[in-house]
């Protein structure tokens, strides 16, 4: 329609003798195809078009959901209604979110990392030199799937947890929030690793920076608590490590539900992108 | 059109980029030419807006790219070939830049069909040749239907098919009135291509001219004259002759003798006359290529030397000769394909001392060498010395 099929262009064009290109013929070219004004709603329909026509999503989000769902049902089977009466039919899926937490941290990093490891964020920030928006759409649009994946599994295995052990002895807690909360909670985590994976621009050393962010703080209290001097660090991170935090969600730990740890991940989250965006806009890619 | 003005880029104590300044006019191709590492892509990147000048600014139709209403309807870029996600399937990837910039997605199945990969839009790219990611880096830039476009090294990897559609897209594309940007290595395809040219070297411009005046201010048409090579006294007497009557003689390698500044004819009538036989008179008519190696010869960053394969080699029987080598022509050899412009004495290339903007002292013909300099003699190159 556009772009006429390749035609032999006549030979006199190459010989054209003293190419007089001050004055050269037709100084600009307008396309038949309108232009459009672009916004956020096209880098987000680009984005989700980018998500979901890659294996690795396939892959981390398949692991994932093995993971929480068979880890619940499993966990779900081996319990027995008493022991819902201080737990919320949710806690099944905690298991399984303990492993499954990496896997949307690892989708989240290779979101904006793999552009970056194959070169193909050359070609999306030529496509849309408004990087902020492309980054903006980056974290939309994982973080709805990271959501829904999560959350819906979490909703899965409340579900059938119920079912099974809603005898008598089952307190029947409310876990709507947990759903919620432990949606959130690694749904951020994952955000949290592709502002990180957008800062380091590298897939091995952001998923590596992140598994640190992960598990440091819930190794690291065993040595801190030796000196005296530590020890306030050593319990504060004790509380809001990662996997403490999954288990305050999940009621594993009486009375906390978890709130503070979610806040704190918030603000982290929101501090590591407030950083990518700073730097996206800087730096040459 | 595109507009650099003191376009600098500097990388730590690098400097990838040095005051360049041009413009690139609309209706027609203009080549991008430049010795490996003199900061073509760089210049490309910051065309794109990718790289930020460290000083200097370059506009597209009077804007900074960045700041480009809807860019990817206005401009089309070709960087890298591999600059793809291999994992997705190359309708996907047209499909998500096509909708970055609201393009209808019937438009992602025309380009692949003008690029000629619509039998395999839904493999993943991971899987194409070098040739085929070029077609799809293409289609890429061809997507917004742009006004001005930039291809950076578009022939590589492609079939002679493949090149002489490009040479064809290319005019085709200028001859609608966009502007075409090229860069490559392949001079001959230039030569074909590009009407203009924008040359440089460590980061510097080196020229913006004509394809034509290129030519003919870099390298000067010569003829090869090739005495009897039993008698070398002919050879001395010729060479005298012919530089009274006013031509420049260089020796060849092989033996043979270039002169410039004769006719054929000429030449013929001062051999005869001064009873010298003649084995080979041949006119030689100056290459793009060879123009260009004869500018650029400074400006190499990257140069090969001879493969020596030292200590590799068994030790020898004692009394038995090494056997001789030589290296191959162009190996280690900066000036196999024209002898050094006599008038820099064989300088290693300096940056220009002239003002930007003012006579280039690459672009002036070859001024007459005071003596015929043997072309294997340039002072500046690390020229490998043969060991033996």
């Amino acid at each position: 329609m556009t772009t006429p099929p390749p035609q032999p262009a006549p030979q006199a064009y190459a010989q054209q003798s003293a190419p007089n290109w001050q004055g050269a013929p037709g100084t600009s070219y307008t396309s038949p195809i309108p232009v459009t004004r672009t916004h956020l709603g096209h880098a987000l329909a680009s984005e989700w078009t980018k998500i979901k026509s890659v294996r690795s999503t396939l892959w981390t989000l398949g692991i994932f959901l093995f993971l929480v769902l068979g880890g619940g049902l499993f966990v779900s089977a081996q319990t027995e209604d008493l022991n819902y009466q201080d737990l919320p039919f949710t806690f099944p899926a905690f298991i399984g979110l303990l492993l499954g937490q990496i896997c949307l941290i690892t989708l989240g990093v290779l979101v904006t990392s793999s552009e970056y490891g194959t070169g193909m964020i050359r070609t999306t920030f030529t496509a849309s030199p408004q990087r902020y928006r492309v980054f903006a759409a980056k974290i939309l649009v994982f973080f709805a799937v990271a959501f829904a994946v999560s959350a819906g599994s979490i909703l899965l295995v409340g579900l059938l947890t119920s079912s099974m052990h809603s005898g008598p002895e089952a307190a029947d807690l409310s876990w709507g929030g947990t759903v919620l909360k432990g949606g959130l909670y690694v749904s951020l985590l994952g955000v949290l690793g592709l502002a990180v994976g957008s800062m380091l621009r590298h897939s091995a050393g952001a998923i590596t920076a992140m598994l640190g962010i992960v598990l440091l703080p819930s190794i690291l209290p065993v040595f801190l608590m030796i000196s005296r001097s530590t020890r306030t660090l050593g319990e504060k991170m004790q509380e809001y490590n990662a996997i403490n935090a999954l288990a305050k969600i999940f009621g594993a730990d009486g009375g906390s539900t978890g709130g503070s740890q979610v806040w704190l991940l918030v603000g982290v989250t929101a501090a590591a992108v407030v950083g990518a965006f700073a730097l996206l806009e800087r730096r040459d890619v | 059109m595109i507009e650099a003005v003191g376009l600098t880029k500097r990388y730590g104590a690098k400097t990838a980029v040095y005051n360049l300044s041009f413009q690139v006019r609309p209706g027609t191709v203009t080549g991008f030419l430049g010795p490996n590492g003199s900061g073509k892509s760089t210049t490309m990147r910051m065309i794109l807006g990718l790289d930020q000048p460290t000083t200097g600014q370059v506009t597209i139709g009077g804007y900074p790219y960045r700041k480009l209403p809807n860019a990817p309807r206005q401009v089309g870029a070709l960087l890298d070939a591999k600059a793809v996600h291999g994992g997705r399937h190359a309708r996907n990837h047209l499909l998500c830049l096509a909708q970055l910039s609201g393009i209808p997605a019937r438009r992602v199945d025309e380009v692949l069909g003008v690029v000629g990969l619509q039998d395999v839009a839904k493999k993943r790219s991971k899987g194409f040749s070098l040739g085929m990611g070029q077609r799809l880096g293409i289609a890429a830039a061809l997507l917004g239907d742009p006004q001005v476009l930039l291809f950076d090294e578009p022939v590589n990897g492609l079939d002679p098919e493949g090149i002489l559609w490009v040479r064809n897209l290319m005019k085709s594309l200028a001859a609608e009135g966009r502007t075409v940007f090229v860069s490559s290595h392949l001079m001959s395809e230039m030569a074909l291509t590009a009407e203009h040219l924008i040359v440089i070297g460590r980061g510097q411009l080196l020229a913006d001219m004509s394809v034509r005046d290129f030519i003919s201010h870099n390298s000067a048409d010569f003829a090869r004259v090739r005495t009897p090579e039993t008698e070398p006294q002919q050879r001395e007497k010729l060479t005298a002759a012919l530089t009274e009557a006013g031509g420049q003689v260089l020796p060849e390698q092989d033996g043979a003798l270039r002169v410039m500044g004769l006719p054929l004819p000429r030449i013929s009538d001062l051999a005869h006359g001064a009873d010298v036989r003649l084995w080979e008179l041949s006119p030689h008519q100056a290459s793009l290529e060879e123009a260009y190696m004869r500018m650029t010869q400074g400006a190499v960053d990257y140069r090969s030397t001879v493969d020596q394969r030292a200590g590799l080699q068994q030790q020898l029987p004692p009394g038995a000769m090494p056997q001789q080598q030589f290296p191959a022509p162009g190996q280690g050899q900066p000036d196999w394909y024209a002898p050094p412009p006599p008038q820099q004495g064989g300088q290693p290339f300096a940056p220009p001392q002239a003002a930007p903007g003012g006579p280039n002292p690459y672009a002036a013909p070859p001024q007459p060498p005071a003596a015929p300099a043997a072309p294997a003699a340039p002072a500046d190159l690390n020229k490998p010395e043969d060991p033996r």
